[in-house]
C-alpha cells in the first residue's frame, strides 16, 4: 500500500509481500497454497499485534507523522456528508493550514475544523506543513462563533507540528490569536469535541484544542513541545529526540493517566495509515456517541463544567 | 531610539540578570552605574533607559503600597509527576531554583494596595527556571484570578517567562487553557485585568494570560512573542528585522496598549484603575 515504511514496520511489510507473491504464484500455476497463505496471514496478524502494542514513545511519534496517515479532510469525507468548506478570517486572509466548515455527521449538522497537512512537497507548501499562522486561529474562531450562533456543536481535528514560527506570524500576533482562542473556546455556548488525530504540538495544537471532551487516537502524540525541539533546548543537541519523547510522556496512554485527555480512540491494527476507512469508521462511531452525550446539557452548565475541568488540571503539593 | 542599537547585538534575548556588587555595567549603553543610582532609578539606566531584569519582590515593592502586601498560596510547590530527567532531574532543578531564588515557584501572588486601591497581584520571576509555567504557576494564577473574582478587586499580573515548562509537558500546556478559562469568569464579572509584560515574555505565557489583559502594558525594550527569535531564525533562515519582537514592535503592530517606563508604571496603573473603577 505504501512506499514509506518505518523501520519497525519492515517485518510486517516483508511478510505481506511474501503472501502477495505466493498468491500470484498459486494463481498462475494452479497450485493450492491456501494453507500456507493462511498460516502466514495469521503470522502477520500476530506480528502486528506484537509490534503495535509494544511501541516506544518515539515510534509512536513516527507513526503519528507517517505521510500516509489520514488528515482532517480525509476523515471529514469518510465520516461526514455535505461538507461545505468555509474560508477566511475576515481580517487578513485564508490560512490553508486550517480548514473548516459545516457538515452532516449522522443526523446532525456540525462545525468541523482541523489543521491540515499536505501529502507531497507541493501540497505541503500549500498547507504550510500543517502549521497555522494567526489568521488560521482567527479563522477557526470565526467558524466556532458561527457554530455557536446557529447552535451547532464543534468538532476539531488536530494534526500539527505547531503554530508557524515566522516573522509574519509574530507581526500578526500568533500569541494573541492562540490566547484569544483559549479564552473564547472556554466559554463557547455549544459542545466542543477535540480529537488529536496525529501530532499535537504545543500551543499550536491547543489553539483549537479546548473542549468538553478531548479524544486522542491510539498512536497520536500531544505535548508542550516536539521531542526534537525539546532535545535541542534541554540537551543542547538534536540527538536526544528518543529520550525527549520518553521524558515528555506524550502518548495517549500516558495522557489519559494524567487527566489531560478523556478518551483514547483505537486505531485499526497496524495504525490509521494502513486503513483510512476503518480508522474513520471507528472515530465516526465514537463522535456520534460523544455528541449524543453532550447534546442534552444546557449551555450554561456545559461551560461551567468545561471551565471546571480545566480548573483542575495539573499536580502540586502544599 | 538609542536602545535599538543594542537590540541588534542582542537579538537572542539573553540579557544578564542584575549582578551583585557596587558597580554595574549597563547592558544597553555600557555606562558604569553605581548601585545606589540604579536603585534610585528602579533598576533602569539613567542614560539609555535600559530596563534591567528584576525579581518578583522588587516589583511588588515598586508597585504596592508599603506594608500592604499579603502574599497568598506561598507554600504551594511543584511535584515531578512525570519523573522528568534531561541532563539533570527536574527534582534537582527545582531544588536549585528554590535555593537560588528563595522562592517556591516562578510567581509570587497576593493582595495589596496601590495608592490605596485594593488589587490582587501576581509577579513572575524569571530566575526560577526561566520563569516557566508548570502546574504551580498555572494554579497560582488561577487562584489569583479566583481571589480577584471573589474580592471584586482588579487583577494585575506582571509576566516574565520563557513559556510553558517542558519538564511538566502536557500538564504545563494545560495551564494555558486553565488560566485563560478562569479569565473568562473575571471578564464576565467585569473585573479589570491589566497585564504587564516585561523582558522577556514568550511562548505559552504570552499565548495565554499575558496577552489577555483588558489592557496590555509593556516595559520599554521588553522581548515579547510566541516563538523565540532563535527558533524563528532557524525555521525561516531569514535575518530578523531590527527591533523584532520588542515592546515597540508589538505596540506598532497593535498588540499592546502602551509602553510605560518602570519609574512611571505604578502611577500609570493607578491612573487606569481609577478611570475604570470610578464613576
Ligand atoms: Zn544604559
Amino acid at each position: 500500500m505504501s512506499k514509506f515504511v518505518l523501520d519497525f514496520e519492515k517485518p510486517i511489510i516483508e511478510l505481506e509481500q511474501k503472501i502477495e507473491e505466493m498468491r500470484r504464484f498459486a494463481n498462475s500455476g494452479g497450485v493450492d497454497l491456501s494453507e500456507e497463505i493462511k498460516n502466514l496471514e495469521n503470522k502477520v496478524e500476530e506480528l502486528k499485534k506484537n509490534i503495535y502494542s509494544n511501541l516506544t514513545r518515539w515510534q509512536k511519534v513516527q507513526i503519528a507523522r507517517h505521510p500516509d496517515r489520514p488528515y482532517p479532510l480525509d476523515y471529514i469525507y469518510l465520516m461526514m456528508n455535505d461538507f461545505v468548506e468555509l474560508h477566511g478570517d475576515r481580517y487578513f486572509g485564508d490560512d490553508k493550514a486550517m480548514i473548516g466548515g459545516f457538515a452532516r455527521l449522522d443526523n446532525r449538522t456540525v462545525m468541523v475544523i482541523g489543521t491540515q497537512k499536505g501529502r507531497d512537497t507541493k501540497s505541503n507548501l500549500y498547507r504550510n506543513f500543517g502549521m497555522p499562522h494567526p489568521e488560521g486561529y482567527r479563522k477557526a474562531l470565526r467558524l466556532m462563533k458561527l457554530a455557536e450562533k446557529f447552535n451547532k456543536p464543534v468538532i476539531t481535528l488536530i494534526d500539527t507540528p505547531g503554530a508557524y514560527p515566522g516573522i509574519g506570524a509574530e507581526e500578526r500576533g500568533q500569541a494573541e490569536a492562540i490566547a484569544k482562542n483559549l479564552f473564547e473556546m472556554a466559554r463557547l455556548q455549544v459542545p466542543i469535541i477535540v480529537v488529536i488525530i496525529g501530532e499535537g504540538a504545543s500551543g499550536g495544537a491547543l489553539g483549537i484544542g479546548v473542549g468538553d471532551r478531548v479524544l486522542m487516537l491510539e498512536h497520536a502524540w500531544y505535548s508542550v513541545i516536539a521531542p526534537e525541539s525539546c532535545s535541542s533546548i534541554l540537551w543542547r543537541s538534536w540527538d536526544y529526540k528518543e529520550q525527549a519523547a520518553e521524558q515528555l510522556k506524550l502518548t495517549a496512554q500516558d495522557l489519559i493517566k494524567l487527566g489531560v485527555i478523556d478518551r483514547i480512540v483505537p486505531e485499526p491494527l497496524g495504525g490509521a495509515h494502513r486503513d483510512h476507512k476503518e480508522a474513520a469508521r471507528i472515530l465516526r462511531e465514537i463522535l456520534i456517541e460523544e455528541l449524543e452525550a453532550l447534546s442534552n446539557i444546557k449551555p450554561k452548565k456545559l461551560v461551567e463544567m468545561r471551565i471546571e475541568k480545566y480548573r483542575k488540571m495539573g499536580f502540586w503539593e502544599e | 531610539m538609542s536602545w535599538f542599537k543594542r537590540l541588534t547585538k542582542n537579538i537572542s534575548g539573553e540579557r544578564k540578570e542584575l549582578p551583585e556588587g557596587l558597580w554595574t555595567k549597563c547592558e544597553g549603553c555600557g555606562e558604569i552605574i553605581h548601585r545606589s543610582q540604579l536603585e534610585l532609578n528602579l533598576w533602569t539606566c539613567h542614560k539609555c533607559n535600559y530596563h534591567f531584569r528584576i525579581n518578583s519582590y522588587d516589583y511588588i515593592n515598586i508597585l504596592i503600597d508599603k506594608g500592604t502586601f499579603k502574599e497568598i498560596d506561598k507554600k504551594i510547590r511543584s511535584v515531578d509527576v512525570l519523573n522528568f530527567v534531561d541532563t539533570k532531574p527536574y527534582k534537582e532543578r527545582l531544588k536549585e531554583a528554590m535555593k537560588k531564588t528563595g522562592l517556591n515557584e516562578a510567581i509570587v501572588t497576593g493582595l495589596g494596595k496601590m495608592n490605596g486601591i485594593s488589587v490582587v497581584i501576581g509577579v513572575m520571576d524569571f530566575r526560577f527556571i526561566g520563569g516557566s509555567m508548570g502546574s504551580v504557576v498555572g494554579e497560582k494564577v488561577a487562584r489569583a484570578i479566583e481571589k480577584a473574582y471573589k474580592t471584586k478587586n482588579p487583577l494585575i499580573i506582571v509576566s516574565s517567562s520563557g513559556g510553558a515548562r517542558m519538564m511538566e509537558s502536557a500538564l504545563s500546556l494545560m495551564q494555558m487553557a486553565k488560566t485563560a478559562a478562569m479569565l473568562t469568569k473575571l471578564a464576565e464579572a467585569r473585573i479589570p485585568y491589566i497585564s504587564v509584560l516585561t523582558d522577556p515574555t514568550t511562548g505559552g505565557v504570552t499565548a495565554s494570560y499575558a496577552m489577555l489583559g483588558d489592557i496590555n502594558i509593556a516595559e520599554p525594550g521588553a522581548l515579547i512573542g510566541f516563538a523565540g527569535p532563535r527558533v524563528i531564525k532557524q525555521a525561516t533562515g531569514k535575518d530578523l528585522p531590527e527591533g523584532f519582537q520588542r515592546a515597540e514592535f508589538l505596540l506598532e503592530h497593535g498588540f499592546i496598549d502602551l509602553i510605560v517606563h518602570r519609574k512611571e508604571l505604578k502611577n500609570k496603573l493607578v491612573q487606569i484603575l481609577k478611570l475604570l473603577l470610578e464613576k
